[in-house]
């Protein structure tokens, strides 16, 4: 179960209610709850301009590790469809140091299902879909008390707050896939299939789900709608960065002291979070590297922590904020193990329909495995970062991307460390114990 | 109620499954929450099962099997009465991941993917299940456990080994 933890410095947007027992309607409603979608549906013919505007000027970017505005996404929905709309959270949360979604459900379901009620609003969509990973049975349970207890006070269904606007939300968990988390599998697992990505264009917010026109969000993105309305837009975004509004949970995991998902502002130095928020390194060792928004993102070394947790300057350091899971490893890690765990994480959930993910995922693992076990040579290295380097930018979807990213930012900023290791002097304490490879849909 | 005759399941799940159906704008929507449903019913996907799903689904019975394929937690064989699934992910990995994982090899006396012989429990080596900010951790069958030592997994192996006798008992 998730132990909550806190800070002086976070900035409780999305988390201020959590610990109070949200879970339950009734303490939902006494914290504000609900009060947003009423606040929209009040604006009358204005409602949709309203939303979006607000949401634009918020400078919301999705959670789910794209970054993406929000309310740009919102506004490109058509106005008018043959098709029904549709509003879809995605709650697949896997990234590897990825938790803040778990948190999120558990402690205040009822804002994701708000949110999504506001995004149905705001394009005229009837229905939503909140989609949990597998793993998240027990809060899928959560999830399904605090939809039922919605529509037991008429705020889900027919007419919502008198406002002749009908809305109703489904939930479900997948069975176990990572790919699932990406937004065109996402729609096909809903649909009942094997999740394997659509090319695009047409983007889901013109051909989306079923057909029609659907807004897909991070379920934290969906969430921090209603506080955002509340708030108002100009508000939310003062609290970041500029084009990085607001706060963001972000988990801390790894060899810290106080592991734990914060809420801290957009910009907040990672070297503070690491140091301060999360207590600094576990046992007093010293800082080896930061995998700083999930397992897809390149590595940062030590000495380049210092840097704000937003979009822009998370890129201009070479990675990416992505999911807000930030991983510290301390100076026992070898990079060349904690690299293999990486890509055989990614060998394991590639979907297996884009032949540069699938084969180079599979090279990837083969080749630094022959390295971790001691056969490896010299060229191997260089094989790696060309496999990496030819898989960027040619699959239908970023799980490409997500595995050569990571994969080229250890080989680059530790080639040195490889390069030892084939000579025999090897870095780190090992770790990793299995024989067995485990063998994904791919392959 | 069913529309399906002679189901395999208990009168609850079919009657849960009739419901399930009719919610999604499209009947398919429904196949993965029923191969879990009916997963945690049977305790792994039959033949069977299978074919009961495909025809209230109105699909091949390869439609079921192509996605059954697809996701890693639904299988085609039983698994232990509690199934513990240890990750070995990175956060999980740097903070004891592994030690777990062998500590549940030794103490179960299976490896990855076996069941032991009284059919209490099974052991998989998993992909990150989120609790990376409570690592390392484990779930049994759907349950977390989390912030693990070799000790309690002990105990935690110890509860459910007696739940487990309880059940027998009854």
């Amino acid at each position: 179960m998730p132990r909550l933890v806190s800070h002086p410095d976070e900035v409780r947007v999305l988390s201020r209610r959590f610990g109070q027992g949200a879970a339950s309607i009734e303490k939902y409603i006494e914290l504000d709850g609900y009060n947003a979608a009423q606040m929209a549906i009040a604006q009358g013919d204005e409602m949709q301009a309203w939303i979006i505007n607000t949401m634009k000027a918020s400078g919301l970017r999705g959670r789910g590790g794209a970054g993406f505005p929000t309310g740009m996404k919102w506004s490109f929905v058509p106005k008018t469809s043959p098709r029904p709309k549709y509003v879809l959270v995605n709650g697949d949360e896997s990234e590897p140091g990825t938790c803040k979604d778990h948190v999120l459900f558990r402690e205040d379901p009822h804002a994701v299902i708000e949110g999504a009620m506001i995004a149905g609003l705001a394009v005229g969509a009837k229905m939503g879909f909140i989609y949990l990973r597998g793993e998240y049975r027990y809060l899928l349970n959560i999830m399904e008390k605090a939809v039922a207890d919605a529509y037991a006070k008429g705020f889900l269904g027919k007419n919502i707050f008198g406002s002749g606007l009908d809305f109703d939300v489904v939930t479900q968990t997948g069975a176990g896939a990572y790919e699932v988390g990406e937004e065109s599998a996402l729609m096909e697992s809903l649909e009942g299939k094997r999740g394997i990505p659509r090319i695009r264009p047409p983007f889901p917010a013109v051909v989306g789900l079923y057909g029609g026109p659907t807004i897909i969000n991070n379920a934290e993105t969906i969430a921090n709608a209603p506080h955002i309305l509340l708030m108002g837009g100009e508000a939310y975004a003062a609290l970041g960065t500029e084009r990085n509004g607001g706060t963001r949970l972000f988990g801390i995991s790894g060899h810290v002291e106080r592991p734990g998902v914060y809420e801290l502002s957009m910009g907040y130095p990672l070297r503070k979070a690491i140091y301060e928020v999360a207590g600094g390194i576990k046992g007093g060792k010293q800082l080896k590297a930061v995998v700083p928004g999930g397992a897809s993102c390149p590595v940062l070394r030590a000495d380049e922590i210092d840097v704000g947790l937003d979009f822009d300057q998370m890129a201009k350091a070479g990675t990416m904020l992505g999911s807000g899971g930030i991983v510290v490893l301390d100076e026992t890690v070898s990079i060349v193990e904690f690299a293999l765990r990486t890509i055989k994480f990614y060998q394991h959930e590639s979907c297996g329909w884009c032949i540069p993910c699938r084969e180079g995922t599979d090279w990837i693992k083969k080749t630094l495995t022959r390295v971790y076990e001691g056969g490896g040579q010299r060229k191997d290295i260089d094989n790696v970062q060309y496999l990496a380097e030819n898989m960027m930018g040619r699959t239908f979807c970023p799980l490409g991307d997500a595995a050569a990213m990571p994969t080229l930012g250890f080989v680059k900023k530790f080639r040195k460390e490889f390069e030892d290791y084939i000579d025999g002097k090897k870095a780190g304490t090992p770790v990793m114990t299995t024989e067995h490879d485990l063998v994904g849909a791919g392959h | 109620m069913s529309t399906i005759a002679n189901s395999i399941f208990s009168p609850e799940l079919a009657a849960r499954f009739d419901k399930l159906v009719t919610v999604y704008p499209v009947k398919r929507s429904a196949l993965i929450p029923m191969l879990l449903y009916a997963q945690d019913e049977v305790g792994y996907i039959s033949e069977a099962v299978i074919q009961e799903i495909a025809k209230r689904l109105d699909l091949f019975d390869l439609d079921v099997r192509s996605v059954l394929s697809y996701y890693s937690m639904l299988r085609t064989k039983p698994a232990g009465k509690y199934n513990i699934q240890v990750c070995t992910n990175i956060s999980c990995m740097l903070r004891g991941g592994y030690e777990i994982l062998d500590h549940c090899k030794a103490k179960l006396g299976i490896g990855h993917k076996q069941v032991t012989p009284d059919g209490k429990f099974s052991l998989e080596e998993v992909e990150c299940i989120g609790a990376c900010c409570w690592a390392p951790a484990m779930q049994v069958n759907y349950d977390f456990h989390d912030e693990l030592t070799p000790a309690k997994v002990d105990e935690i192996l110890a509860d459910y080994s007696a739940k487990a006798a309880e059940k027998d008992g009854k």
